[in-house]
């Protein structure tokens, strides 16, 4: 067998496979894109949800919770928050302001961020927004 | 150590270790932080801590992945590396630059991190992983470039050996694939759909070339077997990880707006990733039993064996468990993925740094082959004691992930995640003893360092 299946083989083996499946992987991502339109909800990519985007980075949010199941996994799935709180971004904006400063003995807590009207609005829509993407009906339930 | 430049490995392997320490004891906050929620609030809340573990990780592993790269690309090519000076100039570069985002992690608030650095002109922060500031990114592409320069130029002029090659191919597109955490778009499903184009084809990508190329280097030198056998291994083993990989990327698509044909596509593929690892695992006891030399660096052959084992079950077994789309729609970001993230990194990438690290650190602080037989039973120890206790936290986890999925996703009334967490406490606390001991396994791993004695004997014929 290992006259036949020499080293120059393998070799070919591995870069044929590699080139032939990244342009396969590339062939899919083109159709991804081509497919997008239907399910990424881009119609409500307003400008308050990009701001609400970055201070989601910029507070990094998904250092403890996820966000279409990634991210961390210290604080409940935000992808489906929206509906969790009856399809209310007033509820969401209500509860990232409530949070105590020094937190809460013994539990776990979400920090303090002290945001205006206006990027609690942003932050809500932009949860709004995320939660109405086509994610092939994930999360399998109401909690997230 | 054949070439005087090989030398430069040490400083990276020193600060991969030191990094290594920061890493676990943030990890054991963490930990303690599942259990006492608010341990350390708000001084250092869990995202800040988060950061820092998983970050210093990549960091190390890079740095280990530097220093073997200039200890065996010199041995290899049968040359002195292209710029000894840029090596060294670079590594420390790079360990501020890296010290620097640690400090302003921990120092001021994240948001506050983000407009000192300026990052509304190119944001890029604030996505898991990728959460250095933008500066730092650029930093890290401009020690990524110059190291890979000084790769690419000492190989050129010197021995060109399938090693070298597939580590070149592997630290290429280490760097090509980071250039996608400067693409943030707005629009969320792309901006995930890409981020996975650093993240996955990563870690389940071009770093399995460079994990591939380093075991093969660690064989070829413990068990004197023949290059042309080694490297034929080679070859075959890092074709199945990128013609399963590269698609498989695609079980990360599942259920971030992507279409649904990714559910076959990553779940077939990604089913076939636990391949190339079983071939690593079988490669490497296969050498082993066929040494043609008994090595008396014993701790660097069972780093070998270990990290293929600890990466088929971390990377391969645990990996499988949760990719096929049927059973990731329940357990996709749980603490399932905790479990397997953690195995995987521990066997596949922390333990090959540390078998080269086992080889070559002996011969770069001046040894003829090896450590004393006293050091090395002290290193054999610690792995030991790290390996099973990252077993422990695997398992603990699972533990963890099985009853939160059952609880919070498949039961008939499925409850809130709070509730769920409290319930599965006591996994947590399990966890974070088998931290501990951890710990413990490291702090020996450092100690054996400084454990001196005779040479243990040259090495002998089979």
């Amino acid at each position: 067998m290992s006259e036949v299946f020499t080293k120059s083989v393998a070799r070919n083996i591995f870069y044929g496979g590699s080139v032939f499946f990244f342009l396969l992987f590339l062939a899919l991502t083109y159709q991804t894109h081509e497919a997008w339109p239907e399910r990424d909800n881009h119609e409500n990519l307003t400008d308050q949800v990009r701001h609400g985007k970055l201070l989601w980075e910029v507070n990094n949010c998904i250092g403890c919770h996820t966000l279409l199941g990634e991210g961390a996994y210290f604080a409940p799935e935000l992808g489906n928050v929206y509906q969790r709180y009856g399809n209310s971004t007033e509820a969401i904006k209500a509860f990232i302001s409530s949070r105590p400063k020094e937190g809460v003995a013994g539990r776990r807590s979400m920090p303090q961020f002290n945001f205006n009207d206006e990027e609690l609005e942003a932050i809500a829509q932009f949860l709004k927004y995320a939660s109405e993407i086509d994610t092939n009906n994930w999360p399998p339930n109401i909690q997230g | 150590m054949k070439y005087e430049s090989q030398s430069v490995a040490k400083l990276y392997f020193i600060a991969a270790i030191g990094l290594f320490v920061g890493q676990i004891l943030f990890g054991l906050i963490l930990g303690l932080q599942y259990v006492m929620g608010d341990f350390l609030f708000p001084e250092i809340p869990f995202n800040v801590a988060r950061m820092v573990h998983t970050n210093l990780l990549i960091v190390w592993l890079l740095f280990g992945f530097m220093g073997a790269a200039y200890f065996l690309v010199p041995e290899e090519a049968e040359t002195e590396l292209h710029s000894p000076f840029l090596a060294k100039l670079m590594f420390w570069v790079f360990l501020v630059a890296g010290a620097l985002t640690i400090v302003g992690y921990l120092a001021v608030p994240y948001a506050t991190l983000a407009e000192l650095t300026g990052n509304k002109l190119l944001p890029t922060m604030g996505r898991e992983f990728l959460e250095q500031p933008t500066i730092t990114k650029i930093g890290i592409v401009i020690v990524a470039l110059s190291f890979l320069y000084n790769i690419a130029f000492t190989i050129l002029k010197g021995r060109k050996t399938v090693i070298t090659l597939v580590l070149l191919l592997g630290l290429t597109g280490l760097a090509l694939f980071f250039l996608f955490s400067f693409y943030n778009p707005d629009n969320l499903v792309k901006d995930k759909f890409y981020w996975w184009w650093v993240v996955h084809l990563w870690v389940e990508g071009v770093w399995e070339l460079i994990l591939g190329s380093i075991l093969a280097f660690v064989l070829i030198k413990t068990t004197g077997v023949d290059r042309e056998i080694i490297e034929k291994w080679l070859y075959v083993i890092i074709a199945m990880t990128l013609i399963t990989g590269i698609i498989g990327t695609g079980h990360h698509y599942f259920w971030i707006g992507a279409p649904e044909y990714w559910l076959w596509w990553g779940s077939v593929f990604s089913a076939l990733e636990p391949i190339p690892f079983f071939m690593m695992t079988v490669f490497a006891f296969n050498m082993v039993n066929k040494r043609r030399i008994n090595h008396p660096n014993q701790p660097a052959v069972l780093w070998a064996l270990g990290t293929a084992v600890m990466a088929f079950l971390g990377a391969g077994v645990w990996g499988f468990m949760h990719t096929l789309a049927p059973i990731n729609y329940y357990t996709h970001g749980t603490q399932i993925t905790a479990a397997h993230g953690h195995m995987a990194f521990y066997g596949a990438y922390a333990m090959i740094v540390m078998a080269i690290i086992s080889y070559a650190m002996p011969l770069l602080r001046g040894r003829r082959v090896c450590n004393s037989a006293a050091s090395q039973v002290v290193e054999m120890w610690s792995f030991w004691l790290m390996t099973i206790s990252m077993v422990f936290i695997t398992l603990f986890l699972t533990g963890a992930g099985i009853l939160q999925v059952y609880l919070q996703r498949y039961s008939d009334d499925p409850m809130p995640f709070m509730v769920v967490q409290e319930k599965v406490a006591v996994f947590y606390w399990m966890r974070e003893l088998a931290g501990l001991v951890f710990l413990i396994g490291l702090l020996l791993y450092i100690y054996s360092f400084f454990i001196g004695g005779e040479e243990k004997t040259l090495e002998q014929k089979v």
